[in-house]
């Protein structure tokens, strides 16, 4: 006891500069210093150039009139609209390109994962090169292939593939027949969200009286029943009022139907596949991580070869999974900016535009990355509620 | 009643066998691995039919139809086009490729004075190799060479200026040359760099760790293509008036900062994987910070996490390409600006030069991450079960 105190209140000795407090200490106000430093030398810099090159700070800009013209316009959009509005439109171009990626990436990479797990030879090697060739070269380099490469020296709208149900490949795009919603077309909607609602109250009570009674009941077909029947059965009782604007070839273009353009389909595609290989060496490894004696017990206690892998490994490899499948959907979404290569409207795109034409260099740049930012935090949140369902219940 | 002995023992080996045909040969193989059940059979024909559909295609492309050489468009275009090939005509026009190369390689640097990036490259070859191999001994020195001395001895060969040697500027390097020499100087910064904020990431000082974790969120956060806006616009605007940075440097560190936060983030996983006795082990030795970093933790986690240095590395290397965003020619820059040549503007050329780019550099990513395979190899001294 005694000793103890002694050593307490004994002053540390040897010098004060070998006093890890005081050495933490005079680092961090060295760091503050210096930081606080350069940044008022940078904001006086800052502050000169843009006074020298007459530009007014703010985003008062925002409010302009734009003046330029957008390509792929999801919202309502002319050139009459504002700075604001197409820096809108090009964050939603962002997030349309961005969602359908990551499902077509997340569908193709478990596909090719799994295949390069599987006990057949010939699979197994095809999947693995595709992977090794999408790993190993930039993305980049994907989508110009698809735009300069593949969709560019597709035969004029004269000559255009005819494709099945009534939709069209040349090099404008791909056309297919747009959806026109008649009258009363609103009953398809709600019954769909009706059968979706009614399947999630199905699969709940049926687990419940699983866990009490033992007894299965036929989830997934009564599911697929309820939210394929219903919208069919109110497409027929409301007197079939969906038809189709079929996509008809003139002299030099197609007409009517709905166009995806080649810059879309391009980033689209390049995108879906490049991430696709990541994603699939993902899930190999999940696979891979679940150890065999899993696969054995579950098959000791009678499980079927479909029930093991649904109930037991899956659930066991999504623990693996999710968090690093996260961080390929963010590079997806951030590799999505690639697109102001090949003249996709995206928000890089559109923002960039509006930064040169006002010159707003720190604001332009600044909502960029305020608005990827977001992106990325709300694509991570979403994945960590996932993952949150997914992680191992322990004591 | 006679007893018979029914005991009998065979006084000579059975001769062997052959292994029955359903469990070896090539035949079993074909059952074991390609047509085991009737899903496996319905696969292995889905495969076949992918193979027999692509594979042919893709060798009458870029080998049988391919036209080599040639002086100008017409030798890759069909009649129709205004070339010589018959109609339908579909292959590689490794002709412009072929024509081109010096441009690939090397961008707009003057012919004559070409020796120089090759002299560099020769330079770097002989550094790396031996680096590379785990048997050639001198490795601190070689270190030195390679990371100290051969990039400031390439930037004075490249850039000129002294010794008589005729200045070349930045905005004329071009090709494989900007795409090799962002990377190595992205891959000897971003390291260091790295490692130095995930220690900063784990420090005890709480401003440092904050503004550690700041810089890396927020550079991870956003595309690269951003960051490179930000150096080639912001910059700029951040220095005073009159001062100017090359485009090229402007690059340089946009890519590095960029690969440095991902760095920081892989060394850090490193980090956190040594056990806290090592820390405490150290700490009882009486080391200082420094020495406790660099002598017990950092060997062992740099080691632990070499397939993620390496990933990075190849991350960085494949994302040289999109300085070709702020109108810098890297390989691909290159290639693609090459495609409006009206000389060889045909419906192959650019499928043929994306396809040459992608060659190039699915070597060098290939060859990277074969190589951090093998190291990993190499120095698993028993860890892993």
């Amino acid at each position: 006891m005694a000793s103890q105190e002694i050593l307490r209140e004994e002053p540390s000795r040897g010098s004060f500069v070998n006093d890890p407090r005081i050495r933490s200490l005079f680092f961090q106000t060295l760091v503050v210093v210096l930081l606080f430093g350069s940044i008022w030398w940078i904001v006086q810099n800052v502050i000169d150039n843009l006074h020298r090159l007459h530009i007014a700070s703010g985003f008062g800009f925002l409010k302009g009139r734009a003046g330029f013209d957008i390509s792929d316009t999801p919202i309502a959009y002319t050139s009459d609209s504002t700075y604001g509005r197409a820096i809108i439109v090009g964050l939603i171009n962002t997030i349309i390109v961005a969602a359908a990626g990551i499902i077509t990436a997340t569908i193709i990479g478990f596909v090719i994962g799994i295949g390069r797990l599987s006990q057949n030879w010939l699979i197994q090697k095809i999947c693995t090169v595709y992977v090794e060739i999408f790993r190993n070269i930039p993305p980049l380099l994907v989508i110009f292939f698809w735009y300069s490469g593949v969709l560019a020296v597709l035969p004029p709208p004269r000559d255009s593939y005819h494709l099945p149900f009534g939709s069209f490949l040349n090099q404008r795009g791909f056309y297919f027949p747009r959806p026109v919603w008649g009258d009363g077309s609103w009953l398809i909607l709600v019954a769909l969200v009706v059968g979706i609602a009614m399947s999630w109250f199905v699969a709940r009570k049926a687990r419940q009286r699983q866990m009490a009674t033992g007894q299965q009941f036929p989830v997934f077909w009564t599911s697929a029943a309820l939210i394929v029947g219903l919208p069919l059965l109110a497409y027929v009782l409301s007197g079939f009022p969906l038809s189709f604007d079929l996509p008809k070839q003139s002299t030099f273009n197609l007409t009517g139907g709905f166009q995806v353009k080649p810059e879309f389909l391009s980033l689209y595609l390049a995108l879906s596949c490049y991430t696709a290989a990541f994603i699939a060496e993902i899930v190999r490894a999940g696979i891979r991580g679940v150890s065999k004696g899993q696969t054995e017990a579950a098959a000791a206690l009678g499980l079927r070869s479909g029930s093991i892998l649904r109930l037991v490994v899956v659930p066991q490899a999504m623990r693996i999974v999710i968090p690093p499948l996260t961080s390929q959907y963010l590079n997806l979404t951030k590799n999505s900016s690639l697109a102001i290569a090949i003249g996709y409207p995206d928000l890089t795109a559109t923002a960039g535009t509006v930064l040169n034409q006002t010159g707003q260099a720190v604001e332009g740049v600044l909502i960029m990355m305020i608005a990827y930012l977001i992106l990325s935090l709300v694509t991570s949140a979403v994945m960590n509620v996932v993952n949150a369902r997914m992680a191992l219940v322990e004591r | 009643m006679q007893e018979h002995d029914m005991s009998w023992v065979r006084t000579e080996m059975a001769l062997a066998q052959p292994a029955p045909a359903s469990v070896s040969g090539p035949i079993a193989w074909v059952r074991r691995n390609l047509i085991g059940s009737a899903g496996d059979t319905i696969l292995t024909i889905l495969g076949i039919v992918i193979v027999a559909w692509i594979l042919p295609q893709v060798i009458n492309w870029a080998f049988i139809n391919a036209q080599w050489t040639g002086p100008d468009r017409t030798v890759c275009a069909t009649v129709a086009q205004g070339g010589i090939q018959p109609d339908g005509w579909s292959g590689a026009c490794w002709a412009f490729v072929n024509a081109k190369f010096g441009q690939f390689m090397f961008g707009t640097y003057p012919v004559e004075e070409r020796w120089r990036p090759i002299l560099v490259a020769i330079l770097f070859v002989a550094l790396l190799v031996p680096m590379l191999m785990p048997r050639v001994p001198r490795k601190g020195l070689n270190a030195i060479l390679l990371f100290l001395v051969l990039p400031i001895v390439s930037f004075f060969l490249l850039v000129g200026g002294i010794f008589g040697l005729p200045h070349v500027e930045t905005s004329r390097w071009g090709g494989l040359l900007i795409t090799l020499s962002l990377s190595f100087v992205g891959i000897a910064v971003s390291l260091p760099l790295g490692t130095v904020l995930a220690l900063g990431r784990r420090s005890k000082m709480p401003i440092v760790k904050m503004l550690c974790v700041i810089f890396i969120e927020a550079v991870r956060g956003i595309p690269l293509i951003t960051v490179l806006f930000f150096v080639s616009v912001m910059l700029p605007l951040f220095l005073p008036a009159g001062v100017t940075f090359d485009k090229y440097l402007r690059a340089l560190i946009g890519v590095s900062l960029f690969a440095a936060a991902y760095m920081a983030e892989v060394v850090r996983g490193g980090l956190q994987a040594i056990p806290k006795g090592q820390y405490e082990g150290a700490d009882s030795l009486g080391l200082g910070y420094w020495q406790k970093m660099g002598l017990i933790v950092l060997p062992q986690a740099l080691k632990l996490v070499i397939p993620g240095i390496v990933n990075t590395f190849i991350g960085m290397f494949k994302d040289t390409s999109l300085v070709l965003i702020i109108s810098m020619f890297d390989l691909l820059g290159i290639v693609k600006q090459n495609f409006s040549d009206a000389n060889w503007a045909t419906a192959q050329t650019a499928k043929s030069g994306l396809v040459f780019a992608a060659f190039v550099f699915w070597l060098f990513c290939f060859g990277m991450s074969r190589y951090s395979m093998y190291t990993e190899r190499r120095l698993d001294t028993g860890y892993k079960r």
